[in-house]
């Protein structure tokens, strides 16, 4: 066979995997990009091990490493998800910008007295890591 | 000898210690007299002793090595040869007087003890000075001697002139300093080593060329600085805001005297070098008319003694330019001593009139009130004048028979190192000295006739006492006599009001007076502050007795009794021809008898000296004291009732000013110095500084628009980094 087909097949899965992890919205879906993208690396790995006559079979090694790999961190991955879903009631993966910067693009600044009361309420249990994530920046700001 | 000479200024050192210990503490202040006066008189009498222990030997030296330096080496050790032994007695005994009479003149003063302590650190610094073998540590002394200076000229430190002046002192000595330093680097490096013997020994056999000529022309800088000699001789004058103590002290009789002191012990050095000796003599020869006539000019007593400093340590400078370095240093000594004495009589004739403008004292009948005073003073002028008796005018004539002699090559000057300053030097100082000394004896004559003139006969009324008192009765005719004068000096003003005319120049001198008049109000404050509440006592309990008060305390009064007793008859020591001279030694360290022997000869004391008085310099000193008298006599009778120094006319004002030297240093120096530092500043903060700014701000700006795309949202982040490795692969693939 020749090795275009299987190189072909794993550029389309590539572009595919990135096309997912990029644009979707649902996080499980993300992941499940990944996945394609890992794969695609598979795919490649093994093609370029039989094009190139590997003696030792290293892309064939690297390949179960992989697999396994990604079996982990799809694991990990879900773990964080289900988290995420838990906490936010979503898993929308573009609703969690906790971390991004005051008047970045796309992200309203916020006031900085607005943190004084935030700080003190007890029941804003699932805001509050994003408030203290927020306070120091304000501070800082 | 040398032994004991080199612990000799330990004790001053000791005394400043202890009084620093006590200022710290706060504690037995009673024994501060003690501590400052005692330890500085017993060094007094060691130098005294050192004197007699020397004798007319040469030179000898004991010393501690210092330090290895890997080159010259450096000494801790004392140098007694006649001059060290000279001046450190004269030193010792003017520190001595001086502590004494700060005893009860400064007790008042809240600082009385930090201030005694700087004294005795100023006298040890001064004695490691004269005894010092090793120029690295006369340098030393010479810069403790400029920072004790700086602190006691600011000992009033509240008045803004204080502050100023010590700073002023500071600043322009140390100018000086900068080249002395270098010039002592040179002559080491010529002589390859910082002892004063082998340097000596090295301009002596290797002549005036290459390290010595330069060394030597760098070391009048210092010298400049530190004797007040123009173009440095600003600091001096204004040195007087500091307690009139420390004036006779620092500014008188020994700091200003360690310049004069540093060229005749490295006279060797100078000698060889015709250009350090023309310079010398042309910076002198400024120096000693300018200061006299602004001397003449003054109307605050300090400053007429400070310009008269100036002058006289310009005279030792050109006696020593003219190779007369045997009457250098006797008009050095005598000078220390009157000078101290004239100082000290002002500080009692300051504390007890209240004020120190001649324009006011020659209203309070001081010849009365103060009688001791007036003996003492009167003395001290008259030496200062050059009159007969007293030691100024044996100095001064052999300073005259000095500058004759190398004129005319005539004289035992080639006996000195056998070389002879050029004769144009002579001829110069020749009429330096002469007309300084006319000049020095016209304002010590109108010193003399402001302070205790006599009253009754109407000659010294105050101009201000005239112009109120003449529109109501007819003039006397004394009083008219100044009227016609006025009218016809001053014909533009209105020739109805001569009194006008009079005011009006009374009020021209009073504008160029003010900034000296505020110095002496204040200072005239202090003093009345510190002894406020005694005199007030005292001029109530009794307002008739206060003539016949006690004029000072006897701590005061002694030291003017013993500094008049030795003016009057120390000059004798000058009469005898060579005594002194023997005592010096010569200027490379060997005693002259020890130099007839090794000749075969006997060199006659008369023929080897300048001290000896020569008719010809008598003649020319006595005529010069006569002209100065006549001319300030004839002047106060000409004119009744106004400052003799009127008779300098157009150069009052300037001489006045001191010839405007402050403002020359300011265009010279002050300003380009500031508009160069404003320069710098301003390319700092402009240039510099713009960079610095300009880095901050971009990155600022950088991780502005870095924030911009921290959106937190991890896709978009992914995409940058998708984004740049395509762009890396297709660089990678395309740059191929």
């Amino acid at each position: 066979m020749h090795a275009i087909y299987p190189l072909t097949l794993a550029a389309l899965l590539f572009a595919v995997g990135v096309y997912g992890v990029l644009a979707r919205r649902n996080a499980v879906a993300v992941l499940m990009a990944i996945e394609l993208l890992l794969n695609a690396v598979n795919l490649n790995l093994v093609t370029f091990s039989s094009l190139l006559r590997d003696q030792y079979g290293m892309g064939q090694v690297f390949t179960i490493f992989l697999i396994t790999v990604a079996a982990a961190e799809t694991g990990l991955g879900l773990a964080i998800v289900l988290l995420l879903y838990r906490n936010r009631g979503t898993a929308a993966i573009d609703d969690a910008r906790e971390l991004g910067e005051d008047g970045a693009l796309g992200l309203k600044r916020v006031p900085p007295q607005a943190d004084g009361d935030g700080n003190g309420n007890a029941d804003a249990a699932n805001t509050a890591t994003a408030t203290a994530a927020r306070t120091p920046k304000a501070v800082t700001k | 000898m040398s032994t004991l000479a080199l612990w000799i200024p330990l004790l001053p050192l000791l005394s400043a210690a202890a009084l620093a210990a006590v200022s710290l503490s706060g504690r037995g202040r009673r024994t501060v007299p003690a501590l400052a006066v005692l330890p500085i008189a017993a060094a007094a009498v060691l130098t005294f002793v050192v004197l007699v222990g020397h004798g007319t030997g040469a030179a000898t030296e004991s010393r501690i090595r210092y330090a290895a330096t890997g080159g010259p080496e450096l000494w801790l050790g004392a140098r007694v040869d006649g001059l060290a032994a000279l001046i450190a007695v004269l030193v010792g005994v003017v520190a001595t007087a001086v502590q004494l009479y700060s005893v009860s003149y400064m007790a008042h003063e809240e600082r009385y003890t930090s201030y005694s302590a700087l004294i005795s650190l100023f006298t040890a610094a001064m004695l490691v000075v004269v005894y010092s073998t090793d120029l690295l540590v006369l340098l030393v002394g010479w810069e403790v001697m400029g920072a004790c200076s700086y602190f006691l000229i600011g000992h009033h430190w509240e008045r803004p002139e204080a502050r100023g002046a010590s700073i002023k002192a500071f600043l322009v000595t140390k100018f000086g300093d900068v080249p002395f330093l270098l010039g002592i680097l040179f002559l080491a490096h010529g002589a390859g080593t910082f002892r004063v013997q082998p340097i000596l020994q090295h301009a002596i056999q290797q002549g005036g060329h290459g390290y010595t000529a330069a060394g030597a022309i760098l070391l009048i800088g210092g010298v400049m600085g530190k004797s007040a000699q123009v173009p440095l001789q600003t600091w001096l004058p204004d040195a007087m805001a500091g307690p009139t103590p420390i004036s006779a002290l620092i500014h008188a009789a020994t700091m200003v005297a360690a310049g004069v002191y540093v060229v005749a012990r490295l006279y060797p050095v100078f000698l060889v070098t015709p250009a350090a000796l023309w310079i010398l003599a042309i910076a002198a020869t400024l120096t000693t008319v300018t200061a006299a006539l602004s001397a003449f000019a003054q109307r605050d007593l300090k400053r007429i003694l400070a310009y008269s400093t100036v002058s006289q340590l310009a005279l030792m400078v050109a006696a020593l330019a003219a190779g007369g370095r045997d009457a250098a240093v006797f008009h050095l000594m005598s000078h220390g001593g009157f000078k101290a004495l004239l100082f000290l009589g002002a500080g009692v004739i300051i504390h007890k009139a209240g004020t120190g403008d001649v324009d006011e004292l020659n209203t309070q009948d001081l010849r009365r009130k103060l009688p001791v005073t007036f003996i003492t003073m009167t003395i001290g002028l008259a030496a200062l004048a050059g009159v007969p008796p007293f030691s100024g005018f044996f100095s001064k004539e052999s300073i005259a028979g000095a500058a004759y002699d190398t004129a005319t090559h005539s004289g035992p000057t080639k006996s000195l190192l056998g070389l002879t300053p050029p004769a144009g030097i002579g001829w110069l100082v020749l009429v330096a000295t002469l007309l300084t000394g006319f000049l020095t004896a016209a304002y010590a004559l109108r010193t003399w006739l402001m302070l205790f003139g006599p009253l009754e006969r109407g000659w010294f009324r105050s101009a201000v006492e005239l112009s109120q008192r003449q529109p109501q009765a007819p003039a006397p005719s004394g009083v008219s006599m100044a009227e016609a004068e006025a009218k016809a000096e001053t014909e533009v003003a209105p020739p109805t009001a001569a009194d006008a005319a009079a005011g009006s120049e009374w009020a021209l001198e009073a504008l160029v007076a003010e900034s000296i008049r505020e110095k002496t109000a204040a200072e005239v404050a202090a003093a009345a502050d510190a002894s406020a509440s005694a005199e007030a006592a005292k001029a109530t309990k009794a307002k008739t007795k206060v003539r016949t008060g006690p004029e000072a305390p006897r701590a005061e009064l002694l030291p003017l009794v013993v500094l008049a007793a030795v003016t009057t008859v120390f000059g004798f020591a000058g009469l005898n021809l060579g005594w002194f001279a023997s005592w010096l030694g010569d200027a490379d360290g060997n005693a002259y008898h020890a130099k007839a022997a090794e000749a075969g000869k006997l060199i006659q004391p008369a023929d080897a000296y300048h001290l000896g008085p020569g008719l010809l310099s008598i003649l020319l000193a006595l005529l010069a004291l006569a002209l100065g008298l006549g001319v300030v006599l004839v002047a106060a009778r000409a004119k009744p009732g106004t400052d003799p120094n009127h008779v300098l006319g157009f150069l009052r004002k300037p001489a006045f000013l001191g010839f405007r030297a402050d403002d020359l240093q300011d265009a010279v120096v002050v300003r380009p110095t500031q508009a160069a530092a404003d320069a710098v500043g301003f390319l700092d903060t402009e240039v510099v500084d713009a960079y610095v700014r300009g880095s901050g701000h971009a990155a600022r700006l950088l991780g502005e628009g870095l924030r911009r795309i921290q959106t937190g949202n991890v896709q978009l982040y992914l995409t940058g980094v998708l984004t740049g490795v395509v762009v890396i692969a297709a660089a990678l693939g395309f740059g191929r």
